[in-house]
């Protein structure tokens, strides 16, 4: 089992108090109506699948209830850096330092 | 390839069994084939003997990173059925099904295909009114599968608990009688043998890593840790690896790896007669013929290509057995293992072109493409002989997704299946 640093509620708890919600940083578009079937395609259906590292969104279901972002190796399952929903993606070049 | 029959078994076994030539060869890659298939799993494997049996082709690799059939194949809990809700899931699992029951003599090769049956266990007023729907459409669509009461279910399958105060009662079951089991390793095998008997080069240990395309567009091979092999024609067969594989060649797919988990118990004598599921709770089980309860739990709820996955989703699976068949609560359970299974947002597969010309793509079987090898090799060598899809797989397009026509064996299952 995984243990998960919950950003907010500053501790390291079992996976089982968290559910995974995903491919992190994906942005809903306002214009919906005007988006062509690929576009929405795009949107709605295709998400990373990376051999490697990933970025992705947890959330504290069993906690605090709050969404954060992670960064985390798919190979090894390691979570290579946690953060806050809202705070800004890590640069490629961070993620290449924090997989080393 | 010499024949496996009574005559040459006794010849044989009055000569130390020294005739046998080996099954199948492992050449190293020429320059140029026809067609490369990546992954020597059985859907692969499946795939290269159909295209040779039925369109002529035998100038084929089938190129595998690790050994043949060491992936999904050999991971799977070998469960076989057709009882799924769409019509296009229908026929191709039926499809799939009727393969199954020729499949040892076509290939001369026991499969062990054993067609004991395949309960599913309704647990809940809305499994049974989901079970009792699929049983209506299946029979429309002429596919075995029968309502059961709870002591019709008991009749058939004795282990099971359908006590009224047990924590997940039994109300009925759906029984396709025609479901059953299979031996993974065989299917691999035995499509081997039949395909390198017909010319197919199988190269183990030998990994895709990258996809040669030409300027304007289409496939002229792939780039693999054995060199540059062309070929016009390549199909990526490759499960969990298969996303991977067609980012290789520019395309996104829409596909998300995650680790699925068996189990198997120490062998016993038989007490489980047939398959039994229970999709509510997550608990999949029959027992193989070398006495081992073979069973089947779920998957981890992130991306990942671990191989391995948590040790909760096996106990929760775990729980859930004991709980329906108390007397296996004893049972010590010898290894645990993990596949990496490329779940589609629908459910259900991709079997077809790509937008790259020349580039063919077989995956998104997610839990349950075992079941569907021979029916799943067969159409995609028709897909890549004719360079158009069978009308059995015409709807598991690619454009699925852009267009709206999903087929969504997500919602009718309600679960992983």
């Amino acid at each position: 089992m995984l243990l998960i640093h919950c950003p907010y509620c500053k501790a390291e708890r079992p996976e089982l108090e968290f559910s995974n919600a995903g491919q992190a940083h994906v942005v809903r578009p306002s214009n919906m109506e005007e988006m062509s079937d690929a576009e929405f395609e795009t949107m709605f259906f295709i998400r990373d699948n990376p051999k490697g590292v990933n970025l992705e969104r947890w959330r504290h279901a069993h906690g605090c209830g709050r969404f954060f972002n992670v960064v985390r190796n798919t190979i090894t399952d390691k979570f290579l850096k946690v953060y806050k929903a809202g705070e800004p993606r890590p640069s490629d070049k961070e993620i290449a330092e924090l997989n080393k | 390839m010499k024949n496996f029959n009574a005559l040459n078994l006794a010849r044989e076994a009055l000569r130390g069994h020294k005739g046998w030539e080996k099954q199948w060869t492992s050449p190293e890659p020429k320059k140029k084939y026809d067609v490369i298939i990546v992954g020597a799993g059985g859907h692969g494997l499946g795939t290269a003997y159909y295209l040779a049996k039925e369109h002529g082709i035998t100038n084929i690799a089938v190129l595998e990173k690790g050994w043949l059939g060491g992936g999904n194949t050999g991971r799977n809990t070998t469960i076989i059925r057709s009882n799924y809700l769409y019509d296009e899931s229908a026929g191709l699992y039926n499809h799939a099904l009727k393969l199954w029951e020729g499949l040892s003599q076509d290939l001369n090769y026991n499969v062990m295909f054993s067609q004991r049956g395949v309960l599913m266990l309704a647990h809940s007023v809305h499994d049974v009114q989901s079970f009792q729907r699929h049983i209506h459409a299946n029979r429309l669509n002429g596919v075995d599968n029968q309502w059961l009461s709870a002591q019709e279910a008991k009749d058939y399958c004795p282990p099971l608990n359908i006590s009224k105060d047990s924590r997940y009662p039994i109300m009925g079951a759906a029984l396709q009688r025609k479901g059953g089991t299979a031996r993974h390793d065989a299917v691999a095998w035995g499509y081997a043998r039949k395909a390198t008997a017909m010319g197919v080069d199988i190269i183990q240990n030998c990994e895709v890593i990258g996809i040669n395309r030409a300027p304007s567009g289409e496939v002229t091979g792939v780039e693999t840790t054995k060199g540059t092999i062309n070929a016009e024609q390549v199909g990526i067969v490759a499960s969990g690896h298969s996303s991977v594989l067609m980012d290789m060649a520019g395309v996104q797919m829409p596909l998300e790896s995650y680790p699925l988990q068996a189990l198997v118990s120490e062998p016993v004598k038989p007490v489980f007669p047939c398959v039994a599921m229970s999709n509510a709770v997550h608990a999949y089980v029959s027992q193989s013929d070398k006495g081992e309860l073979v069973i089947g739990a779920g998957t981890d709820s992130y991306l990942s290509y671990s191989q391995t996955g948590s040790m909760h989703i096996l106990q929760h699976a775990l729980d859930a057995i004991i709980e329906m068949y108390p007397m296996f609560s004893r049972m010590k359970m010898l290894r645990t293992w993990g596949g990496i299974v490329d779940v589609t947002p629908d459910r259900s597969p991709i079997i077809g072109k790509t937008p790259v010309k020349g580039l063919y793509v077989n995956s998104g079987w997610g839990t349950g493409g075992f079941k569907a090898t021979p029916g799943s090799a067969h159409v995609f060598a028709h897909t890549i002989a004719r360079d158009e899809p069978h009308k059995i797989n015409a709807g598991f397009n690619l454009d699925r997704f852009r267009n709206g026509r999903l087929i969504d064996e997500a919602a009718a299952a309600a679960v992983a299946h």
